[in-house]
């Protein structure tokens, strides 16, 4: 009889990338980023909602198919203010992310539970906690950048800019 | 069972914050670790200084000082780390406590009702008479955030 080899579990995997807004380093899922493009390239591109309460948001984009409120990470984050240089269009999200610039790209293999002693809108803004070289690092979520509250009020602004065909909420339907 | 009916004599972590002594029930407390790196990230949970890693695990910081004593810990300080009775396996905090850490073993008085909620029981030590305290009351953790790690805790903790 012989013995049944032991099959090794492949590791799962997950490709990120870990960029920086201010002086903080974030990660985010490389699979829900749909395009990379710097802040000088969708220039044009863009129109500027003039009276945003929603004070993370100062853009709107208009792509074929769907209308990105572009949100100002620093600033959903409150950090210190920076340049931004680039911006995250992000998948399934109606959410476009401003962000400093790319520190690289990189592969994390456990994504912790944020602790339970975190317990307000942090919840909503990461999936979790990488440990990368012995740093700490918050994984967003991507479809934590706006709420559904936020995406009426900017829906309200934005009509007489863009009239959008697409429902208000986002996919995950996150409301606070 | 609660915490409080559970109580008579017991073995307890004296802790030092400030110039009062405070103890921790010695089944909650996981280790005293030295002084760590902190690391920080945006969030809104104002009574947490961040999380220090222990092993691969990320432990939330929750200085319990200022809320006990009016202030806060200095910056060369020991991490206590301790469990906490919030239902989640694994959940723990790390106080910074001034490093000068003692084990006892004491008879217990459980709090009475007019003890504020961070007093699980009171013990007497040396002529002392020191609060063991709670720590699920005096560090945050949201009934939303328990309920939702409790569901979401498996599918994310591997990527």
């Amino acid at each position: 009889m012989t013995p049944t080899p032991v099959r090794s579990t492949p590791l799962r995997t997950e490709q990120i990338i870990l960029f920086r807004s201010s002086t903080q380093i974030f990660a985010i899922s490389s699979g829900s980023v749909q395009e990379v493009r710097s802040v000088d390239s969708l220039a044009g591109s863009a129109a500027e909602l003039s009276d945003s309460s929603v004070k993370k948001v100062r853009h709107v984009l208009r792509r074929t198919d769907r209308t990105l409120y572009v949100v100002n990470s620093v600033l959903h984050f409150g950090l210190r203010p920076s340049p931004a240089a680039l911006i995250f269009l992000l998948r399934r999200s109606r959410a476009a992310l401003l962000v400093d610039g790319i520190e690289k790209m990189t592969t994390m293999t456990r994504l912790q539970a944020l602790p339970p002693a975190f317990c307000n809108e942090e919840r909503l803004w990461y999936r979790g906690l990488t440990v990368l070289d012995q740093n700490v690092i918050p994984v967003v979520n991507p479809l934590g950048f706006l709420t559904n509250e936020e995406l009426l009020q900017l829906d309200a602004i934005a009509n007489p800019v863009v009239a959008d065909p697409s429902p208000a909420t986002n996919e995950a339907g996150f409301t606070l | 069972m609660s915490v409080l009916e559970q109580l008579d004599s017991r073995s307890c972590v004296l802790l030092r914050l400030g110039d009062r002594r405070f103890a921790l029930t010695a089944d909650q407390v996981v280790e005293l670790v030295a002084p760590s790196r902190v690391f920080r990230f945006p969030n809104r949970t104002k009574e947490l200084d961040g999380v220090i890693l222990r092993r691969g695990r990320v432990v939330p910081v929750c200085d319990i000082s200022e809320p006990l004593t009016g202030k806060r810990m200095g910056a060369r300080r020991f991490y206590l780390i301790s469990s906490r009775a919030t239902g989640i396996p694994g959940d723990s905090v790390a106080v910074p406590v001034s490093g000068d850490c003692e084990l006892i073993h004491a008879d217990l008085t459980p709090a009475g009702s007019d003890d504020s909620p961070h007093v699980a029981a009171w013990l007497s030590h040396n002529g002392e008479v020191i609060e063991v305290l709670n720590l699920t009351a005096l560090t945050p953790a949201g009934a939303d955030a328990i309920l939702s790690q409790a569901e979401t805790a498996m599918p994310e903790a591997r990527a």
